[in-house]
């Protein structure tokens, strides 16, 4: 899904290139950016299941409005995907109605 | 608390235009921005602007954006990123959070330059995954450099839709259609005949009735209405896709203007909603401006053109620009505003704008 060659934009300058984990699957992105980003570039398209309906949801808006796309990020649920940079190692996981409890009672 | 003579909360064209007239005048600025990168969305535009050179015509929106934050920097403006103002008290104090930190603030002269957000039209089918905004694409594709799909259908034929369209075509992908339910294209006849010139298909007064899939995407439904909106039983056609890009209009971010009470009219050419304002673009409020989107949705060249209203009046409020100054930089600014509201699309948003300064006078 990566362009390689824009028209306009020419060759984009991505960086560093870092791997992460993605329920427990080795994949790899680049470096700060959006974790949304990366997961788009190996084909992964949804995100979460709704709390619910268990109904898929994915990136709507991109850019840290709509929490569409929202996932388990180093163990912190209702993370927003498009705006959190990746780093080395991110353990990013599919997240399941409100994720996990992580408050320390 | 941190006090400053003057606040801009939004680094996009509006907020950083203000920034700088009002540095250039030797006002001290600080910028705050939810963003983790400056400069709104002008950096997915791509595409060249068009109007006259004062306006910059025949520039790339992202070289616009570059030169508005390089000017600032240099006259010295503090922008200050992952910052989101929570809320605008009495007397200019706000509260920010800047990263995970609240920081307390107050500011002589605020100029809230939030922009807008993106309209959204529910069908069965809208909340799977591949079904995404506009504004998505564009970011995916403009900034980040991957494509949000292989084979999209475009909801909407105004400036977005269409601009968008051809840009998701240099990005690789397949355009199926751009579908509106309106009778006639909506954006300008220069952006939408150049995606027309591709072979791109347009259906007018046609709605989407549903997206297929499971689990994403895998395809959608167009059906004609008839002219009173009504869907038109035996007109489907179903298209092949991966993603929905809906791009049906923008809705101006009011909300903190709404909190300090800013008075607000409903006009829908420019929005919705939109806080009432003087030829400062100064509102009801006295000290909060207003440019950009949330003042009445246009475009990134009138946005710039009110941020530079704003700062000047700002400044000269503060006692940094003379009476004089102010109003031959002013006339001069006004004109040019005049050039970027003319034509049939323009004058539309002109008597909105209209509607606006009246407001303030009655």
């Amino acid at each position: 899904m990566r362009i390689d060659d824009h028209p306009i934009l020419g060759k984009f300058d991505n960086g560093k290139r870092v791997q992460f984990t993605f329920d427990g699957r080795i994949m790899e992105g680049f470096e700060d950016e959006p974790i949304a980003i990366a997961l788009r570039s190996n084909g992964v398209l949804i995100h979460r299941y709704t709390t619910r309906r268990d109904e898929p949801r994915g990136v709507f808006c991109a850019i840290g409005r709509c929490t569409d796309c929202i996932m388990v990020v180093d163990g912190v649920p209702n993370v927003r995907t498009c705006v959190e940079p990746l780093k080395e190692g991110t353990v990013i996981q599919t997240q399941v109605g409100k994720g996990p409890d992580t408050s320390s009672e | 608390m941190r006090r400053c003579e003057m606040i801009s909360i939004g680094a996009g064209p509006a907020g950083l235009a203000g920034a700088i007239e009002a540095a250039r005048n030797g006002v001290e600025v600080v910028v705050f921005d939810e963003n983790e990168r400056p400069g709104g969305q002008l950096f997915k535009q791509i595409h060249k602007f068009f109007g006259s050179g004062e306006h910059r015509a025949g520039e790339r929106g992202f070289n616009i954006g570059t030169s508005l934050l390089d000017e600032a920097l240099k006259l010295g403006v503090e922008v200050s990123l992952n910052s989101v103002v929570l809320g605008i008290y009495e007397g200019g104090a706000m509260n920010v959070m800047v990263r995970d930190r609240i920081e307390q603030v107050k500011a002589e002269k605020i100029l809230v330059a939030t922009g807008a957000s993106e309209n959204m039209v529910p069908f069965p089918g809208w909340t799977l995954p591949g079904v995404i905004g506009a504004g998505a694409a564009q970011t995916m594709a403009n900034i980040h450099g991957v494509r949000p799909g292989k084979r999209l259908l475009m909801v909407g034929s105004g400036n977005v839709g269409v601009v968008v369209s051809y840009q998701m075509l240099q990005a690789g992908c397949e355009v199926v259609a751009i579908i509106d339910a309106a009778p006639e294209v909506g954006g300008y006849g220069v952006h939408a005949a150049k995606v027309a010139r591709t072979g791109v298909p347009f259906y007018l007064g046609h709605t989407i009735k549903n997206a297929h899939g499971k689990k994403w995407v895998e395809g959608a439904t167009i059906q004609q209405v008839d002219s009173s909106w009504n869907p038109v039983e035996g007109t489907e056609k179903t298209f092949d896709v991966d993603t929905i890009c809906v791009a049906v209009g923008l809705n101006p971010m009011t909300q903190l203007l709404k909190m300090v009470a800013c008075k607000m009219v409903f006009v829908p050419a420019l929005g919705g909603s939109i806080p009432a304002h003087d030829k400062n673009q100064e509102t009801s409020v006295p000290g909060i401006y207003v440019a950009g989107d949330v003042s009445g949705i246009e475009e990134a060249s009138s946005a710039i053109v009110e941020g530079r209203l704003a700062g000047i009046a700002a400044s000269n409020s503060l006692g940094y620009l003379n009476d004089d100054d102010f109003h031959k930089q002013r006339e001069t600014l006004l004109k040019s505003m005049a050039g970027l509201r003319s034509g049939p699309f323009g004058q539309k948003r002109d008597e909105g704008k209209q509607i606006l300064l009246q407001s303030m006078k009655g």
